[in-house]
């Protein structure tokens, strides 16, 4: 089984990329759940979803405690949440920033995801959304295939913006 | 057709398929999703029902009642502090023998004001004459709500069927789901006490013990009567479906010295416990109960159980675990845990069983 803890804050798309990630898992013809997590949160408060992919059937429904892959939608939420914690020793950090970051024992990746939803007028509400560019940098990662992911995509989205973002976080991922 | 569903769209897809004629419900979290996507069907047309958007869930129940007393097929949907300003109605209901489907969304009581799984909510209604299935997984949550509509408008019950699915843990996350085309799998209803203008009736006359007691004891007749009608359903649905379902949810119980004995989504979390558990020579199984009423009779035999309450009644015992204790006469570990939304995991179930003290009830998280 794989987990993924996603950081995100309410209103940036955490639980849709949490589906959508899902989705792509499910149309790769693997099992995911997705279960974002609901506290007290608001828009703008640090939220965060768990999201399992595997061959077999998935029975747990307790939270992550010991993720493969930490995904952080805003670096700002380093400040006050450790997204480390529990990130088993060798496993992935994924975030969203414009410069590489390097955290010892671990793999590292980035994409400028905030600057590609400027940049396809990805706004909602006056968000930059970050729910698609994201599954393009987890396609380019290989957590699932590109075909997939795209699917994911069109099956929620009808519009091409949100595919071009994607595309866009995919180009601009360096492996 | 296969997709990916959250347990509360699921429900609703669900719904849609039993094509009731009245919805009446009030929004309450984390049940709203259920309600908001069946508005939004009526609204683009893919369910012929009247919605009606009701002020409180007494009313909701109430307009249930109303509609369904004509002998049309009706839903709603709630939770919680719904629930229980529902219950009035939720009584006359099954004292009016009219085969209302409800999907409850457990969760906690307040105060303090908490929105996450808990099963005091339906548990403190299972005295009011409805069948009650506790379910799992997305797909369970689905094929449950198919189910229950042709259970409870089967002329041998005749009473309401409430769906009950873990708040957040079930209602929001996303799995598969395979949506089905049901067919006449739902056969159209025919209500024999219905009211039409042609035939009027009249129900809750002032009714004296004579006939009282009657009345009481038919509710309880059918009750007996559902078991097989519960079967049938369920053995029809496996034909037509392929997916199987019964009294209980048995993982690895054949073999087992000790059961985990559950509700809900802590059930399918203890199959996974029971895997580790298996590793280190401990026989254990997972038995997984799914109708609360009618309750089953469980293969319990001479083994351990630890029986796991997401409930409490206060001054007697964890619900799950008195009600087995009273009808096999057999003590148990008694585990209060997952109230409110408390964090179970596998781990911890697996503990639960290595640390088992039959005769003594622990509070997880609290006790030592």
């Amino acid at each position: 089984m794989y987990e993924i803890r996603l950081h995100s804050r309410g209103g940036q798309g955490g639980v849709t990329a949490a589906k959508l990630m899902a989705l792509a898992a499910f149309r790769d013809g693997k099992y995911a759940t997705a279960a974002p997590y609901y506290g007290a949160e608001r828009r703008g408060a640090p939220v965060v979803s768990f999201i399992r992919i595997d061959e077999k059937p998935i029975r747990i429904y307790s939270q992550i405690h010991y993720p493969d892959l930490v995904v952080v939608l805003d670096t700002t939420i380093m400040d006050v949440v450790n997204v480390l914690e529990g990130l088993k020793p060798g496993g992935t950090v994924f975030l969203n920033s414009s410069e590489p970051v390097h955290i010892d024992g671990y793999t590292t990746y980035h994409v400028d995801l905030t600057g590609i939803a400027l940049r396809t007028s990805l706004i909602v509400a006056g968000n930059p959304i970050l729910n698609t560019p994201v599954i393009g940098a987890l396609a380019k990662m290989g957590l699932f295939s590109v075909a997939s992911a795209q699917a994911a995509i069109d099956e929620m989205f009808t519009d091409t913006k949100n595919r071009n973002a994607a595309l866009l976080a995919f180009e601009e991922l360096k492996i | 057709m296969l997709k990916i569903s959250t347990g509360n769209n699921a429900v609703a897809a669900a719904v849609r398929q039993a094509r009731p004629a009245v919805i009446a419900a009030y929004p309450i979290t984390p049940q709203t999703e259920i309600v908001e996507q069946l508005a939004n069907f009526v609204t683009e047309g893919s369910l012929d029902a009247k919605y009606i958007p009701v002020e409180s869930e007494h009313s909701a129940m109430a307009a249930c009642i109303g509609a369904s007393i004509t002998g049309i097929r009706t839903f709603t949907a709630t939770s919680s502090h719904g629930l229980l300003y529902m219950n009035e109605m939720v009584n006359w209901a099954a004292g009016a023998r009219l085969p209302i489907v409800m999907a409850n969304v457990n969760r906690a009581l307040g105060p303090g004001w908490n929105v996450w799984a808990e099963h005091t909510d339906s548990l403190q209604a299972r005295d009011t004459g409805w069948l009650q299935v506790y379910v799992s997984t997305v797909q369970e949550a689905y094929d449950a709500i198919l189910m229950a509509f042709r259970i409870a408008e089967d002329k041998r019950v005749y009473l309401p069927v409430m769906v009950n699915l873990d708040g957040f843990t079930l209602s929001h996350i996303t799995q598969q789901l395979f949506e089905s085309d049901v067919g006449d799998f739902i056969p159209p209803l025919h209500l024999d006490h219905r009211i039409t203008p042609d035939e009027p009736k009249g129900y809750g006359c002032m009714t004296a013990a004579h006939d009282y007691f009657r009345i009481r004891y038919d509710i309880e007749r059918s009750m007996r009567d559902s078991y097989a009608v519960i079967e049938e359903t369920e053995a029809a649905f496996a034909e037509k479906f392929g997916r199987t379902y019964g009294y209980t949810d048995e993982y690895r119980c054949d073999d087992a010295d000790v059961l985990v004995i559950s509700l809900g989504t802590l059930g399918k979390e203890a199959e996974v416990a029971i895997d580790l558990l298996r590793e280190e020579g401990i026989k254990a199984g997972s038995m997984r109960i799914r109708w609360f009423r009618p309750f089953p009779v469980l293969d319990i035999r001479d083994r351990d159980l630890v029986i796991i309450d997401r409930d409490y009644s206060f001054g007697c015992g964890g619900i799950l675990a008195d009600t087995i204790k009273a009808k096999t006469k057999k003590d148990c570990f008694s585990v209060i845990a997952g109230i409110g939304g408390q964090e179970v995991t596998y781990h911890d179930i697996a503990g639960f069983v290595r640390n088992r003290r039959i005769g003594e009830e622990l509070w997880f998280g609290v006790d030592a």
